[in-house]
Order: C-alpha cells, then structure tokens, then sequence
C-alpha cells in the first residue's frame, strides 16, 4: 500500500520535468523578449503547482487503479478462449466479438469524458462563444466520435483490413462536412480530434489494440496493434460537425415554429 | 465557508467526470468477466487520487496556463514583431512535444518495427539513434505546426483550407512511405498534444485572434492543435522514407 505513496511522489516528479521546458520557454521569452515581468506572477505560479500537483495525483491514481485493470480486461476480453465460449477451438469470424466492440465502445467513450485536456478545451470554448456551445455538449459530442472511431479501429483489427482505406475515407468525409458546417465550429471540431488522445485514453486504447493484434490469427502486435489513436483523433471531427449541424437545424426549426 | 462550498462542488465536478469510466470497469468486471475486483484498498486509494487531481488540475489551469496564454498573446500582438511570435511559437511547439512521455513510448515502438522490418541495422545504438531522430521529426514538426497555425490566426486565412492541403500530404505521403511506418505515423499525430500543452495553445490561439482587429476568436482562435496532430503524420512518413 505504501508504494502507491512513493509513486505519487515520482509521478509528481516526473511531471515536474516535463513542465520545465515549458516554463522555461514562458519565463524567457517574456524576460528576454518581451522584456516585462510576469502579470500576477505569485497567482500564476500558485496556479503552476497546482496543475503540477493535480496531474501528478491524475497519472498516479490512473496507475494505481483503473491502468491495472483496463489492460486486464482488455487483454481477457480479445482471449480467443473467453470469446469461443464452451465451444473452444472453432474457428473465430468477426462477428464473435461483440464483448469487444462493446467494450472498445465504452472504454472510448468513458475515458473521452474524464480527459482533462478535452475538459480544458471545452472550457475555453465555453467562454469564447459566451456559453452557446455547452461544455456537456462538446465533451459529449467528443466522447461519441472517439468510441464510434475506436470500435470501429477494433473491427479492422480483427477484419485486418488495410488501415489507411479507414483514414483516407474519413477525411474525405470530414471535408464533406466541413462544406456544409457552420462556420464557427470548424476550427473547434478539428481541435477535438487532437485533444481527446491523451493521458487517459492512449494507455487503456493501446492495450485493447496490442491485445487484439496479439490474439487474433494472421495478425502481427507491431503493425496491426497501431491505428487506433488514429480513429480516436479522427472521428470526433465527425462527431462535433454533426453535432453542431445538428443543433444548427434544431434552431432553425424552432424559429421557424415561432415566426 | 463560501469557499469550502467551491472545492466540495468541484470535488463533485471530478467525481461526476469520472463516473463513466468507473461504471465502465465495473459492469465489464462483475458482468461479463464475472471476476471480484482485486486489490480494493489500492484501487479507491487510486481513484481518490484521480479525483484530487483533476480537481487541482482544474483550478490551476484557470489560475495559471489560462491566463499566462493570453497575457503573452497580447503582449505579442502590442509588441508587434511578429518575427518573435513565430519563434515562441516554434519553440513552445519544439519544446513541450520532444520530452512527451508517450511520444518517446512511441518512437521506441517504431525503432523496434524498423529493426524488424530490416530498414534499420538491428542493434541497439541504431535503434536508439532511429528513436531520437523520430522524436526530433516529430517535435520539429509541432513547432512548424503551430507556427503555421499562429500565422494563419493573423492572416485570417480560413482554417479548411490548410487543412486540405494537410490531408492532400497525408495522403500522397500514404502511397510512397514503407508500409511498416503507416500506423506508426498516423497514431504519433494523436499523442503530441500533452496535457500542458492543450489548454496553453488553446489560449494563446483565443488571445492572439481576440486581440487583432478583425479576427474572430470563435472562427480563428482554435485550429492550432489541429495543425500539431496533422503534420506529425506527414513528417514521421517522410522520416520513415528518409532513414
């Protein structure tokens, strides 16, 4: 049990230095170039520590208790021994794995909404727009497009069908939207597809994919295992465009309604 | 007391965002697996932790990377050299992508498929000089990226636009890079943007375009992370045809 004390302590170290390039690049450009102080400089280093202490408590709780148990799961879920069921050693169609296209489902999802950055963007976007885009609204926009992306990723795992069919196809459809979208939200809708992959989500998407490309037949872990990261970056674009068409259409129907 | 009341509906803010993944694990774990939880005490011991995290992580981001954000867009655009915004911009880029975590993870995957693949010789000094050489792609890359993203927000040039061009690289980059690099290089544009460095460029991006005559921060402000998950792709391709 102590050890988990121990490992907040390195975790919060580590974090220190990946924090370091970024003050040091802050605090001199201001000094050298700009040539003026920092604005409240105590609140904003008060601040500093806090992100630092807060995403050294985030990474070591993940580690210490949902990490463990997500690369658990996603490991005994692809087994071929729990997906044959009583009927061991028949041979395995991409039907029969519905736990994991479940799972890759929810995981996505779940672990989309706790993602810090993805929170943070949605804040800012919160105050830019003067509270029109919610920040329920956008997260969970996010969160569909990332477990539609990673269930699907699951499913070229297991097809092994080429992953760049997937990709090329996807954005050809993103640039579809992008036409029709409003013109608000397309830089945001970009945006979310980088944001939503990160401490959260990368570590249990990996283990599911490496999971899977370790178990299904013909496929090799170092080149099938990678790609998933690559749906749940692509289709939140998808997912925020219909999201935002959508409520465009809501509005127009509803003036519509009352003129 | 009034403040007490702020950190308790925080607290409940971060339990609330949390709840997913919990009712995720547990329904796989009970449900389907059909498996008791082991190590209770540790796994509440960890999730009290995820808890205060993101409850400080939250505040410090509103009291800290929010606001230094903006400051420095504004001392930029008063300053009006916009020689030196583009050099923060490469350097925040560069500086916060070559010591990402997962991105050193992910260029030593792809040493290890490079040595496999026979595109590099199989011992460790080259796998280790391929890595490093990943990493510096991929960081120089960010650092163009947000360049081209801070100069786009001054232009005023619609976003969609560079993104075609992106996409077009990505996709004739696709056909001529070895197939081994393809996942690699598609999955290194979604580990990049860390933790720190979201919610710092998304700041800058909303002050740069809310403090220039013309630009909208809604329209123009965001967009630069979408830049530092795109070219990452082009240049690993490139690097994997390179090396």
């Amino acid at each position: 049990m102590l050890h988990i004390f121990t490992d907040l302590l390195l975790a919060i170290a580590s974090t220190v230095w990946d924090v370091l390039p970024i003050v040091i690049i802050i605090f001199g450009f201001q000094r050298l170039v700009l040539g003026k102080p920092v604005a409240n400089r105590r609140k904003i280093i008060i601040g500093f520590v806090l992100v630092v202490l807060g995403l050294g408590f985030f990474l070591e709780g993940l580690e210490a208790a949902l990490f463990p148990l997500g690369r658990l799961m996603a490991y005994q879920l692809t087994d071929p021994v729990f997906i044959a069921g009583d009927d061991v050693g028949r041979v395995l169609e991409w039907w029969d794995y519905q736990w994991v296209y479940l799972f890759a489902f929810a995981i996505g999802f779940a672990t989309t909404i706790a993602e810090p950055s993805l929170l943070a963007v949605a804040i800012k976007a919160n105050q830019v727009s003067a509270g029109s885009i919610g920040t329920w609204g956008l997260r969970i926009a996010v969160a569909i497009g990332v477990a539609i992306g990673i269930a699907l990723g699951v499913f070229r795992i297991i097809t092994g069908t080429p992953l760049y069919w997937y990709i090329i196809s996807g954005y050809v459809f993103v640039l579809i939207q992008t036409m029709f979208a409003p013109r608000m939200i397309i830089a945001l809708a970009y945006d979310s597809g980088g944001v939503t992959t990160s401490t959260v989500t990368v570590p249990l998407v990996a283990a599911l994919g490496l999971g899977l490309a370790g178990t299904v037949p013909g496929r090799n872990p170092l080149l099938d295992g990678f790609g998933l990261i690559a749906f749940a970056s692509l289709f939140p674009i998808m997912s925020v465009l219909a999201y935002a068409q959508l409520s465009e259409w809501q509005a127009r129907r509803c003036n519509k309604k009352s003129t | 007391m009034e403040s007490l009341k702020a950190i308790w509906s925080a607290v409940l803010d971060s339990l609330r965002d949390l709840l997913p993944i919990i009712l995720v694990i547990s329904f796989f774990q009970f449900a389907v697996l059909q498996q008791p939880i082991p190590n209770l005490g540790e796994i509440v011991i960890g999730v009290v932790f995820v808890v205060i995290g993101l409850t400080l992580f939250v505040q410090g981001l509103n009291m800290s990377l929010f606001p230094i954000g903006e400051s420095m867009a504004y001392s930029f655009a008063s300053k009006g050299s916009l020689f030196w915004l583009l050099c923060f911009a490469f350097a925040l880029g560069f500086g916060t992508t070559i010591a990402e975590p997962a991105l050193i993870a992910v260029a030593r995957e792809a040493a290890i498929i490079a040595a496999n693949g026979g595109m590099i010789e199989n011992s460790t000094p080259s796998m280790a000089s391929y890595a490093l050489g990943l990493r510096i792609t991929v960081a120089v890359s960010v650092g163009i990226a947000i360049m081209i993203g801070v100069f786009r927000i001054i232009m005023g040039w619609p976003i969609q636009y560079l993104i075609v061009i992106g996409y077009t690289g990505v996709v004739i980059m696709t056909v001529f890079a070895p197939p081994e690099i393809i996942g690699i290089a598609y999955d290194s544009g979604g580990v990049t943007t860390s933790t720190i460095t979201v919610p710092l460029v998304t700041a800058l991006g909303v002050g740069l375009a809310s403090s220039i005559k013309g630009r909208n921060p809604m329209v123009d402000g965001f967009g630069l992370i979408a830049f530092a998950s795109l070219t990452p792709m082009v240049f690993v391709m490139g690097y994997g045809m390179v090396v």
